[in-house]
């Protein structure tokens, strides 16, 4: 159990400055997910969190103490890999014994102590098996209960889930959740995958080009990104943006039509409206709000839902139809959002315009 | 598939012209590598007045050869010489390289380009041109005519080092790393963790280590001059000078001697294989 506390933090390789002065502070029991995209210095945050990577600049605090000149060892932290790094010439008792390998227990408590993680991860049946012989979501079972075993102040994972196909990854993703509800030891875990950020985290940080650019519960980032990039970046399908100017507290959209703009000020006259594909649905209405209307080109039927991409002045916009509403390709379509739902971006800095 | 099992149970298999070219020019060659070996084994099992008889199966075949060689206190004595140096040149290697190697592979530290290089160098340098600063450097130590003196300038090879970089490069750092989490020290990393991850490349360098020490010559017989420090290969080559040549004693010895390499190659053939081909795709 312990707090995390990123202080601008900084780390370069030569002359090229990868991470630029991070400031975290992660609570005691926490589940933060860094999450952006590939090259970001998310890996390289959490590693020098673990002690694998010198810290250029700034400090990393552990439970309250400095540990940049800790050894990984000596900060008391557990880390689970993308390619789960278990041992393929000893068993899995042995793997996960490793995480014991400083532990001053008798061996017999050791033994007790893994048969109990196995237990807990349901690899009992597995402890006297070579990794091999097991599948890819039962290493990272393996994996993490090497991790677990020694009870750390904290657990790092750098992209666990990505190895694993789709439907493994989706019960695995669940299987951590659960753990931590039970454990409740401090966790800070690296993905790209928005998708396992939103599911799994208490607080998402957002990251792009070594630089934080927005901490908040997943729900806070759903609903007011602070600019385009987190808004285009958290929810799936990736919301629509629609450039319009601004006018007399109103923008005109580039492929027609206008949409009240709520906001104060803004800067500059050109602006970017943003709807998300679920708010924006198939209505005959011309309410108030945005509504816009096109051919529809792609259908994607999910059964709950029906994804419908629709063309419109050159640019493409994707709405939704409920599960058994299935729009003809080729078909005109008008979808509306109403205005509640709409979010608005300064085009230029890409910041979002006040709150609605 | 599904012609396949109407085909009656006794058909032939087709047999393609490209295999049979394949199969005569392996047979060929099989034929002239195993010959001489055939010869020397046939040899050995003659006396003295048929050695110039060529047939392959003796007339009369005697194993009075082997009981004499055996008996024959030198030839133990040299048996026991290789064996030494061989292992021991052998466990050196199978150490050293690899933690040279490791430490190229792994650990990013000023000067390490510098020292890959010179290792490498070392490797476009024939042997007969290192043998005479071995030959100084000897006689300067006083190693000359010593198990250390035979020794030496195989503890560690260039290539050695370099094969095993080129395999600690393939083991992920994740495996390390995690290692280091878990308080193993930079040694026991090393040890117990990569070591274990690079086991065909080690066999590989154990056996071609050792056969290369087990028939070396040139170096062992111009360090050595007393008999009892012989080599096998030295001290065979001895028998012929010495005596008028007694090919079927040279036979014989050659015989005990080529032993621990068949011995070899025929449980570690899987391993011998593979080693070939990675240090071939690697090296
Ligand atoms: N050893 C290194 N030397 C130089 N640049 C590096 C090194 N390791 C990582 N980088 C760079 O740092 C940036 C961040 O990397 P990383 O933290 O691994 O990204 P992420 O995990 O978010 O995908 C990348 O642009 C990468 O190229
Ligand atoms: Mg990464």
């Amino acid at each position: 159990m312990a707090t995390i506390e990123l202080e601008r933090l900084v780390k370069r390789y030569g002359p090229a400055t990868v991470v630029h002065g991070i400031d975290l502070s992660i609570q005691d029991g926490e589940f933060v997910v860094l999450v952006g995209p590939s090259g970001c210095g998310k890996s390289t945050t959490l590693r020098m969190i673990a002690g694998l990577e010198e810290i250029s600049d700034g400090t990393v605090r552990i439970d309250g103490r400095v540990v940049n000149d800790l050894q990984p060892k000596d900060r008391n932290i557990a880390m689970v890999f993308q390619n789960y790094a278990i041992y393929p010439h000893v068993t899995v008792a042995d793997n996960i014994a490793f995480g014991l390998y400083r532990s001053k227990l008798s061996q017999s408590e050791k033994r007790r102590r893994v048969e109990q993680v196995a237990e807990t991860l349901g690899l009992t049946h597995l402890l006297e098996r070579r990794p091999a012989a097991l599948s890819g979501g039962q290493r990272q079972r393996v994996a993490i209960g090497r991790a677990m075993v020694r009870d750390p102040a904290a657990f790092l994972f750098d992209e666990p889930l990505s190895n694993l196909d789709a439907q493994l990854r989706t019960q695995m993703r669940i299987e951590i959740k659960r753990l931590h509800h039970r454990l409740a030891t401090t966790s800070v875990f690296v993905t790209h995958d928005q998708v396992e950020a939103m599911t799994m985290a208490d607080r998402i940080v957002v990251m792009r080009e070594g630089r934080i650019l927005q901490v908040g519960t997943p729900l806070e980032l759903y609903e007011n990104p602070v600019d385009v990039f987190t808004a285009s970046f958290i929810g799936s399908p990736t919301m629509n943006l629609l450039p319009g100017s601004l006018k007399d507290g109103a923008a005109t959209l580039s492929l027609g039509g206008t949409v009240r703009a709520p906001f104060a000020s803004a800067t500059s006259s050109e602006i970017l409206v943003g709807a998300r594909p679920h708010d924006l649905v198939p209505s005959e209405a011309g309410s108030e709000g945005l509504t816009v209307s096109g051919t529809v080109a792609v259908v994607e039927t999910l059964g709950s839902e029906t994804l419908v991409h629709i063309e419109s002045a050159g640019q493409t916009i994707i709405g939704s139809a409920p599960g058994r509403q299935i729009p003809r390709i080729g078909e005109q379509l008008t979808l509306h959002a109403p205005m509640e739902k709409l979010y608005y971006f300064d085009k230029a800095t890409e910041k979002a315009l006040a709150a609605r | 598939m599904k012609a396949a099992a109407s085909i009656p149970v006794l058909a032939m298999p087709k047999v393609r012209p490209g295999r049979i070219i394949a199969w005569t020019l392996l047979f060929i060659g099989g034929i002239i590598m195993v010959t001489p070996l055939l010869f020397m084994l046939s040899t050995s099992l003659k006396d003295a007045s048929q050695v110039y008889d060529l047939r392959v199966i003796p007339e009369a075949p005697t194993l009075d050869n082997y009981i004499e060689i055996l008996g024959d206190g030198r030839f133990t004595r040299w048996l026991i010489n290789s064996t030494i140096v061989a292992v021991i040149v052998t466990l050196s290697n199978v150490f050293f390289d690899s933690l040279v190697g490791y430490t190229l592979a792994k650990f990013r530290f000023r000067g390490r380009y510098i020292v890959f290089i010179a290792i490498l160098s070392t490797l476009m340098i024939p042997t007969e041109m290192l043998v005479l600063p071995w030959y100084l450097m000897a006689s300067q130590f006083g190693w000359l005519d010593s198990y250390w003196g035979i020794m030496f300038p195989g503890m560690m090879t260039a290539f050695g080092t370099f094969l095993m970089k080129q395999f600690f490069e393939g083991v992920p750092d994740d495996f390390l790393e995690a290692a280091r989490i878990d308080g193993l020290n930079e040694f026991t990393i090393w040890w117990k963790i990569a070591m274990p991850l690079v086991t065909p490349a080690l066999s590989a360098l154990a056996i071609f280590t050792f056969l290369g020490n087990w028939t070396a010559f040139f170096w062992p017989l111009i360090v050595t001059t007393s008999a009892e420090l012989y080599t096998l290969p030295v001290g065979l080559s001895s028998f012929a000078v010495e005596q008028s040549i007694q090919w079927e004693k040279i036979m014989t010895g050659a015989s005990i001697a080529t032993l621990p390499t068949l011995i070899i190659f025929l449980f570690l053939q899987r391993y011998i294989v593979r080693g070939v081909m990675l240090a071939g795709l690697k090296g």
